[in-house]
């Protein structure tokens, strides 16, 4: 059953091939014998799965069965689940058991999916390879010395793994897209707004963006369906209609023009995943796009940009991790001032604090102008590189990473780290939905291919996900281990 | 524009975080780098360009001015490390 994916699973339910209890439990058994393996889960709620399981198999039952009943998927540990422990990958939170439900966990929810758990993660979503997690790294199904990418990189490996059907993800600079390509699933970041932020814990408010972690495109646009759509309790979720991502999955794509930009083809691309995503795009040209050669020119301020406006706006978000109300609070503290400082010191890990603290100092007075403002400006310019590639080509094709999967502990310097996010973190800055989708191997580890659309095209880029999987075959390769 | 060890400690004292004083010269040297890299932006001439806050450029939705949200304090304390009545604990502030 966990070979199948969501679209067949759904078929299998609704011909009663099996029901969702055995769905589910049949998950939970992987989980308990698989993970350790991985260590992709946090927390597994086996008694909640098995209830919403029951409750779904009733609901399809007496027909009110939602468009998900009884699909088994996991939360990223930084989705609030009401009475369940919500950790966000920290010791600062290890203790927190949310008292309410993100708005995407209570859409997923009346959909009808069963939620098998809350998934590993890199502490407070910084990271590219899961090394920051306080529950320890997750290992990359493909090759278990090798990370599984960042920071939703327990959903990936999860999906991987087939420990569950589909995972959530949150995507800030490229933490759904860039484990999605290095565990060989498909991860599609919607356009900043679409998918409510409530109850999924602020790094950098006006970049996360949560998102499906799926198999497929098509699985992909099944998930959407439920996630997307405005929120009251969002004021940056958009008042855009929602269509039906599934709709549209099988048009045809000929005449889509396609936009590779050179900067994305430069030095530093491994040269087996150059030729990898080079044959993809020949495939989408089979099908009738057609490709051409655009400019980019700010690509290389993407990174000092976004580590000027991430950890900035990340400073303020986690100021409210105090030892006060909730999470984390140090022993003994002498004063409130040795309540908030040791609190913090020992609730968070090494690169949470960097981060906190290269915010701090670019909000800091005497510095706004040069860094945050500057690199607010800088933001604009990039956008607007976009907004010109958008007039000549519809989407936007390329890398979703520079290289396969590293070695656990192969990079311990924190900007070289931030490099591996090169292709993906312009996207954040200028909000547009992207996608990864298998595209092959380099090294034996899996590659994705990026595709970027412009703003709400999400459904055209699930279409083109969709043909290309049609035609291609590396979205069904599993890791020679999984069983 | 360099770091010191003396910045570190300002900005730590702003953030809240009490560093290891052990840890101060590796953690300056990296914030350093990071820095460094970072400062590619002063080469970008943005003169005209406005700051872009929201990608989409959108402005904050505003609502009716109208109560929501039911009480829900007591769940909400049941999970924080130190409550009495109804209220937060921390250390004596004022002797």
């Amino acid at each position: 059953m966990h070979e199948l994916t969501i679209a067949q699973q759904l078929q299998g339910l609704a011909q009663k091939d099996y029901s969702s209890e055995e769905l589910t439990l049949h998950y939970l058994a992987r989980i308990e014998r698989l993970d350790a393996r991985y260590n992709s889960y946090i927390t597994v709620e086996p008694e909640r799965a098995i209830d919403a399981a029951r409750a779904a198999d009733r609901a399809r039952a007496d027909g009110s069965a939602g468009a998900l009943a009884g699909i088994p998927i996991a939360h990223k540990d930084i989705f609030c689940t009401d009475g369940v422990k919500t950790s966000c990958g920290s010791k600062m939170l290890n203790n927190f058991i949310a008292p309410y439900d993100a708005t995407v966990v209570t859409r997923l929810a009346e959909a009808g999916a069963v939620c098998l758990g809350k998934t590993n993660m890199d502490e407070f979503a910084m990271g590219s390879s899961n090394e920051t997690s306080f529950y320890g790294p997750v290992l990359n199904p493909w090759a278990t010395d090798s990370v599984p990418g960042g920071s939703s990189g327990g959903s990936a490996a999860a999906v991987a793994a087939h420990l569950c059907a589909a995972a959530t993800g949150t995507d800030t600079g490229g933490s759904i897209r860039q484990p999605a390509a290095l565990c060989g699933i498909t991860g599609l970041k919607p356009t900043y707004g679409r998918v409510s932020r409530y109850g999924m814990i602020a790094f950098a408010s006006s970049l996360d963006q949560g998102g499906p972690m799926t198999r497929t495109a098509e699985d992909a646009a099944l998930l959407l369906n439920a996630m997307a759509g405005l929120d009251a309790r969002d004021s940056t979720s958009l008042d855009t209609p929602v269509p039906d991502y599934t709709a549209t999955l099988g048009a045809g794509i000929e005449g889509l023009r396609i936009g590779l930009p050179k900067q994305y083809f430069g030095a530093g691309l491994d040269p087996e995943i150059e030729r990898a995503v080079q044959a993809a795009i020949a495939e989408l040209e089979k099908l009738g796009a057609t490709v051409k050669e655009i400019e980019l020119p700010h690509t290389e301020l993407a990174v000092p940009c976004y580590y000027v406006i991430a950890p900035a706006e990340a400073s303020a978000n986690l100021s409210r991790f105090d030892g006060v109300r909730y999470g984390y609070r140090c022993e003994d503290p002498k004063d409130l001032f040795d309540l908030y400082t040791r609190t913090r010191a020992e609730g968070f890990g090494e690169e949470v604090k960097r981060r906190i603290l290269v915010g701090t100092y670019a909000l800091s007075a005497g510095y706004y102008d040069a860094y945050y403002r500057k690199a607010q400006q800088v933001r604009r310019l990039i956008k607007q590189d976009f907004v010109d590639a958008f007039a000549g080509v519809d989407v936007i094709a390329g890398p979703t990473t520079p290289n396969p999967a590293f070695k656990l502990g192969a990079i311990s310097d924190p900007v070289a780290m931030y490099l591996e996010d090169i292709y993906t973190i312009a996207v954040n800055l200028a909000g547009l939905p992207a996608i990864s989708l298998p595209a092959g191997f380099a090294a034996h580890k899996p590659i994705g291919l990026q595709l970027i659309g412009n703003y709400f095209a999400e459904a055209q880029l699930l279409n083109i996900g969709h043909r290309f999987q049609q035609a291609t075959d590396w979205h069904q390769r599993t890791a020679a281990g999984i069983e | 524009m360099s770091i010191t060890t003396t910045d570190i400690e300002k900005v730590a004292q702003l953030a809240r975080i009490r560093l290891d004083p052990a840890a101060v010269p590796e953690l300056t040297e990296r914030l350093g780098n990071i820095l460094k890299m970072v400062d590619q932006l002063q080469s970008v001439d943005t003169g005209n360009v406005t700051p872009m806050a929201n990608p989409l450029d959108a402005t904050q939705r505003l609502r009716a001015d109208e109560v929501t949200e039911t009480d829900q304090r007591a769940r909400f304390q049941a999970i924080a490390p130190s409550t009495e009545q109804g209220l937060y604990l921390v250390p004596r502030v004022i002797e």
